[in-house]
């Protein structure tokens, strides 16, 4: 067992801190009110070749594991909260199913044009009718000649208004009750904003990444566009769950170390009866649990990362890292807030932002409770409840 | 064309310097250490030169223990090709690594050397010059802007009261001064193409160098402590102090 970080990852860390410096906090805070994309951001990003971070070398990627790539992502959260994570969290996670199961002339078009950043994707799967229950998605693509022709809805897509391409999930053929996943076809291409039409979603935080109500009528899709088998899609964004699981946590433990952080700061500098906040032990305890279970959470989602990258299962370590790093992310960035005290509301403080912000990893990708069931289910042997 | 780039490992920057508990030297266990800047800015404008094509080769020359070949990654990272490691367990000085580089330079068949005009540990900035007397090669020193054309290299020098424009004929020295460029951070895949480019390693003695230290430091001790200051009503207190206390009026 070793918790060292590698040379390697010092590296990485050194580099990307260095890169982040020039988004300072006003940066975030202007992008949230505003609700503008961290466009420069972005680039930056694309720039030092951080959107290829967990892509092969040969199309242009890095070829890092899960454990560098939740580095990164909780370094770049750290900075900028969520606006900042999920900003590229699509680009980074979400072509491993390429990767893993486009043709390789798929890969040779699309994979280096994600990593240069010069195509923002989005990914298309929740609808407002399914969430957690994947197999009923109602989206249906009829194959016609030499397309698909793709009609349905789809919820909570981020990034539409900015991305160039779109992954979805469509049901190809009827769902059968002895094999519900079986039937489901992914599909990777252009976002035609004419056969797309979108509309955002108003929401509590992360103003700078929109998301999305995705309505899709006759939206005509070359068959080239399908990735792997038709039927198979299920499968192929199956994989992709646990490492999106570990990165979200990751994102979580960023924020919350960004929040306790700012707590810290301010209980040492503010005073209140002629003494530093910090020195009363009501103010202490609360960010010293919080120290404490962030490690523990920081903990399991690197054991999830290095079971991913040495090919083993992971899921329940995958599943009670978002778990815990949501739960102490939450309690962290409250008594962020309460340790500022009335300032804590303010915008100009950060912690309102970042407490917002941290509703997202608390909901998704799988809310806590499915964790919890998911848990007693496999890790105890208790009765599946759901 | 070849450029030469020495890089050193020196206690980072940022860090608040110690002394050891003997007074015999700087400590510099549990301390972060990095490229020295100076250097850094060397290595960039070695790259810049190589990525206008007037440059086929960036070679990278560190002296010291194991650890020098991580800092010569990081060079390696910016855009440096390759490197030789000198191993070397002792403290360098000035003479030393000039009589290294020379062997080096002249094994190597080098065009153009680019170092930092000091090194931000021991502030010697005396290595650079040395070199080029011992090569009897043209010398550019502490400067903010290179122009390599042909065979003739034109450099600016921060001199006090202005800018002084020299041209140089190459082979030659350059040291370089802070506003000469920003170095760039590296790229991730460049980090990552960093771990395999070569790095050959060799001793003194295997390079064909024999040096005896020639410097002893004796002591080392802590700047003295400023005073502390004290606030005067007005001028005429000031005028009075100086004149009658300090005596200089």
């Amino acid at each position: 067992m070793n918790f060292e970080y590698s040379r390697t990852q010092i590296d990485l860390i050194n580099t990307l801190t260095s890169t982040l410096k020039k988004f300072d906090d006003d940066y975030w805070l202007k992008c949230d009110v505003e609700g503008n994309f961290p466009e420069v951001f972005f680039k930056a990003m694309a720039k030092g070749g951080w959107l290829g971070v967990a892509l092969p070398e040969e199309y242009g990627g890095s070829h890092l594991g899960i454990v560098d790539t939740a580095i990164m992502m909780m370094n770049i959260a750290k900075k900028g909260g969520m606006t900042a994570a999920s900003s590229i969290h699509m680009n980074i996670f979400g072509p491993s199913s390429l990767v893993k199961y486009a043709s390789e002339r798929q890969k040779k078009e699309w994979l280096p044009q994600i990593i240069s950043g010069k195509t923002k994707m989005c990914f298309a799967v929740t609808e407002p009718d399914s969430g957690l229950d994947t197999s009923r998605i109602k989206t249906k693509a009829t194959k016609s000649g030499n397309h698909y022709v793709i009609n349905g809805r789809k919820i909570w897509t981020s990034a539409a208004q900015v991305a160039k391409k779109i992954m979805i999930l469509t049901r190809t053929s009827p769902r059968k009750n002895d094999n519900p996943t079986e039937g489901l076809s992914l599909f990777f291409t252009d976002f035609d904003k004419k056969k797309i039409e979108t509309k955002i979603i108003e929401k509590m935080g992360r103003h700078a990444v929109d998301s999305n109500l995705l309505f899709i009528d006759d939206f005509n899709v070359p068959i080239n566009h399908l990735i792997g088998e038709e039927g198979k899609g299920f499968k192929y964004i199956l994989d992709s769950l646990n490492p999106e699981r570990i990165l979200v946590a990751a994102e979580a433990i960023g924020i919350a170390e960004n929040a306790l952080d700012r707590a810290v700061s301010y209980a040492k500098e503010r005073k209140v009866f002629n003494i530093p906040i910090g020195k009363n032990q009501s103010i202490q305890h609360p960010l010293a649990t919080g120290w404490a279970q962030l490690e523990a959470a920081k903990l399991m989602m690197f054991k999830a990362a290095n079971l991913y990258d040495s090919n083993l299962s992971c899921g329940l370590e995958a599943n009670a890292a978002k778990y815990l790093a949501a739960e102490v992310g939450m309690e962290i960035c409250k008594h962020a807030v309460a340790t500022h005290g009335g300032m804590g509301y303010a915008k100009e403080y950060h912690v309102e932002r970042l407490f917002r912000e941290m509703m997202i990893p608390y909901l998704a990708p799988v809310s806590q409770q499915l964790i919890l069931c998911y848990i007693a289910e496999r890790a105890l042997g208790l009765a599946k409840s759901y | 064309m070849k450029i030469l780039v020495a890089v050193k490992r020196v206690i980072d920057y940022n860090v608040k310097i110690r002394i050891n508990s003997e007074r015999t030297a700087v400590e510099t266990n549990n301390v972060k250490m990095s490229m020295n800047p100076f250097d850094e800015i060397a290595v960039e404008e070695a790259v810049r030169l190589k990525e206008s094509g007037k440059v086929d080769e960036i070679l990278v020359v560190s002296i010291g223990q194991r650890k020098v070949q991580e800092t010569m990654r990081t060079a390696f990272a910016m855009g440096a090709d390759r490197g030789i490691h000198i191993s070397y367990e002792g403290e360098t000085e000035p003479l030393m690594v000039a009589k290294i580089l020379k062997k080096i330079v002249d094994n190597e068949n080098i065009d153009l050397v680019i170092m930092g005009k000091q090194a931000i540990d021991d502030d010697s900035n005396q290595t650079g010059q040395m070199l080029a007397g011992i090569l009897s090669w043209p010398q550019g020193t502490f400067i903010s802007k290179l122009e390599v054309v042909d065979k003739n290299a034109s450099v600016t020098r921060e001199i006090d009261g202005g800018l002084e424009t020299l041209k140089l004929n190459l082979p030659c020295v350059i040291t370089t001064d802070l506003r000469l460029n920003e170095p760039r951070y590296a790229s991730l895949p460049n980090i990552m193409k960093a771990k395999r480019k070569e790095i050959v390693e060799m001793s003194m003695a295997e390079l064909g160098v024999e040096y005896t230290n020639r410097l002893k430091i004796i002591k080392v001790e802590e700047p003295p402590t400023r005073s502390e200051g004290r606030k005067l009503e007005d001028v005429t207190e000031l005028i009075n102090i100086l004149r009658d206390e300090v005596g200089v009026l």
